[in-house]
């Protein structure tokens, strides 16, 4: 895929971190958190940048430096060649920003979000109707259009902001975990609506999230984030490579794995074990022989179910150190 | 997540690896049905396959442009206040009880108690005056403290600070709106009070005055208290304060308060407000006065509406 180069982002050395919470009578005050520790990415034109980390990783931290919201401790940021730590204000007329919070816009209906919201992006009332009607249909919300965003499913109120976000031409849009709670339906819609606009207008799109299925179907290249740092920076193939060749198995038992079965009890030595639920990481080569031994005599008869897997963006992540528990894997 | 192309693309020597199925269901992804289609979209291919051509790594190699892209131009103030004016009077449609309703029946609710104890003259003028006013205070000032404090603490103003628009445009089209959200409570209780008083109604027409600079005095401190306040529930409780001292202040009547009290009544911009319209339902009112009141109503408003668009500024970049 050739594309133009160019930094769309740019940042350095991003240093953010939030105070010590205070100490009240009885409980212990929070320690100081460095939600950001010296991030250093760079966003090109034309691409899909993702964000990966569980909650807490600093993702969220990242973007509102990016969008002008907050202020680094030191570092630098650079939207398409503006300065955004000496103008923060400048964000606005170059970025869309779909935040976590819908909270300005939950007691509007649909159709007047979207509206006002690209009159607030300096749309005339004519033109920002035209774009409001464009964006309505191509996110098929045109049967909710009428109806308060607070009366909306978690995930039709997520794609109405989705909505209010796409609307208004930005060259780079910013959105923090826009598909959240979404049916695959709404999500095939955002993700069209967003690919429409970075082949048709150019523009380069940061987002977070801690779905890696998302992860490695939508992004050309992912910033895997932990505890304020980015622990590595690829294209998901190229991080999928960092773990080598080996594959995953995982299998699941009926009610106990078969010990007495002498190829199981091997297994059982390097399987991380949860439940009925086993996972290994293996050779192609022992994995074939793993599953001619599960799925064959008395193993198959004790096996649930099982999967073979090359390496996921999990694996990679697992294999950096970070912790998995706050990635999602639908 | 096994039998996404790219997966699969990124490792072409494992064909023998690659997924084995049994009972149908290969992974997670696979028992969902549709999820496998619908997590790929249209035009963008496997992550493998851009792997081959795609920067192998995330060293900040590229350089930002030589020229910064040009600036889309920010939203003008009158045409983004309009905005958030028509869809601040909207959310009306959605908590009309509280915004229309509740402050209208409490204002009713103390002019009938106080019949019981007022017989007319300056005392029954003050006692419809100040409950008229007090639906301002109760909308503008408190429910408006409310309405930024929570909007604040949730986040909610990163949605206003992330578009090019006017901090006093947000501020003026959500104080306006406030405002607007008491002119039926106003015009209720006033018409209600006079009848219930037998006060002269010759005066009412003052209301087009009061309502908008008593409006704009109250509202910008309720905006500015709702931005300023640290934690949302402290904005609420600042917010029922100053409507509580709206309500003790202004439905008694000023000369009968000690003096320190009368300070304090002095110093609360809703007086002004109360004390207009009071003179209004005078036989010759002193018209003298009641301008030097909405002067004084409109002075309050531009310097604490103008604290207000400081404070949103304030609140906005954290």
């Amino acid at each position: 895929m050739d594309r133009p180069t160019g930094a769309v982002v740019r940042t350095s050395d991003l240093v953010k971190t939030y105070p010590a919470g205070r100490t009240r009578r009885g409980t212990p005050g929070t320690p100081p958190v460095r939600a950001s520790d010296g991030v250093s990415v760079t966003v090109h034109r034309g691409e899909i940048f993702g964000l990966l980390g569980p909650n807490g990783a600093g993702k969220s931290t990242l973007v509102r430096q990016l969008t002008g919201l907050l202020r680094p401790d030191s570092g630098s940021v650079h939207v398409l060649g503006h300065d955004l730590v000496r103008h923060p204000d400048r964000a606005a007329r170059l970025l869309a920003y779909l935040g976590q919070e819908s909270s300005a816009l939950d007691e509007l209906t649909v159709s007047l979000a979207v509206e006002t919201t690209a009159r607030l992006r300096g749309l005339e009332l004519r033109e920002a109707r035209r774009e409001r009607d464009t964006v309505i249909e191509e996110l098929e919300l045109g049967e909710i259009a009428g109806r308060p965003l607070k009366k909306l499913s978690g995930g039709q109120r997520r794609l109405a902001c989705v909505a209010t976000a796409l609307v208004g031409e930005r060259p780079l849009l910013v959105l923090d975990e826009p598909t959240t709670g979404m049916d695959p339906v709404a999500r095939r819609a955002v993700w069209a609506a967003v690919d429409r606009r970075r082949a048709e207008r150019g523009a380069s799109v940061v987002l977070v999230t801690h779905n890696v299925i998302e992860a490695e179907t939508v992004l050309d290249r992912v910033a895997v984030m932990d505890r304020g740092r980015v622990i590595a920076c690829d294209t998901p193939g190229g991080l999928k490579a960092l773990v080598g060749d080996d594959v995953r198995l995982d299998l699941v038992w009926r009610e106990r794995a078969p010990l007495e079965v002498a190829e199981v009890a091997a297994l059982a030595a390097d399987a991380a074990m949860s439940g009925r639920r086993w996972t290994l990481r293996l050779t192609p080569q022992a994995a074939r022989d793993a599953v001619t031994a599960v799925t064959g005599g008395p193993a198959f008869a004790a096996l649930d179910d099982f999967t073979l897997a090359t390496p996921s963006l999990e694996d990679v992540y697992l294999a950096l150190g970070g912790r998995t528990e706050g990635l999602v894997k639908a | 997540m096994p039998l996404l192309p790219g997966a699969s693309g990124a490792r072409p020597g494992d064909g023998a690896a690659l997924p084995v199925r049994k009972r149908g269901a290969v992974s997670t992804a696979a028992a969902r049905g549709p999820a496998p289609a619908v997590t790929e979209p249209p035009g963008v291919s496997g992550p493998g396959a851009r792997a081959a051509t795609a920067p192998v790594t995330g060293a900040t190699t590229a350089h930002a442009p030589a020229t910064p892209a040009p600036l889309a131009p920010r939203a003008r103030l009158w045409p983004a206040l309009g905005a958030v004016y028509r869809a601040q009077l909207s959310r009306a449609r959605v908590a009309r009880i509280p915004l229309l309703f509740v402050a209208t029946f409490q204002s009713l609710g103390i002019m009938v108690l106080m019949r019981g104890v007022v017989d007319g003259g300056a005392e029954a003028r003050a006692v419809v005056a100040g409950s008229s006013v007090l639906v301002v205070a109760f909308v503008a000032l408190n429910l408006l403290a409310q309405y930024f404090g929570q909007l604040r603490a949730s986040g909610g103003l990163d949605h206003y600070a992330t578009l090019p628009v006017p901090a006093a445009a947000v501020v003026l089209g959500a104080a306006g709106a406030y405002a607007s959200f008491t002119v039926p409570g106003v015009v209720i209780t006033a018409v209600a009070g006079s009848v219930l008083f037998s006060l002269p109604m010759g005066g009412l027409w003052v209301l087009v005055a009061v309502i908008p600079l008593a409006g704009a005095a109250l509202a910008g401190l309720g905006a500015a208290l709702g931005l300023l306040a640290p934690r949302a529930e402290l904005a609420t409780l600042c917010g029922q304060l100053g409507m509580s001292a709206a309500l003790l202040l202004g439905v008694l009547p000023g000369g009968r308060l000690p003096e320190p009290v009368q300070w304090v009544r002095d110093l609360l911009p809703s007086t002004y407000g109360v004390e207009a319209l009071a003179r209004t339902f005078e036989h010759s009112p002193d018209w003298g006065h009641v301008l030097f009141d909405l002067g004084v109503c409109a002075a309050v408003g531009v310097v604490s509406l103008a604290a207000a668009t400081w404070a949103y500024r304030r609140a906005a970049v954290r």
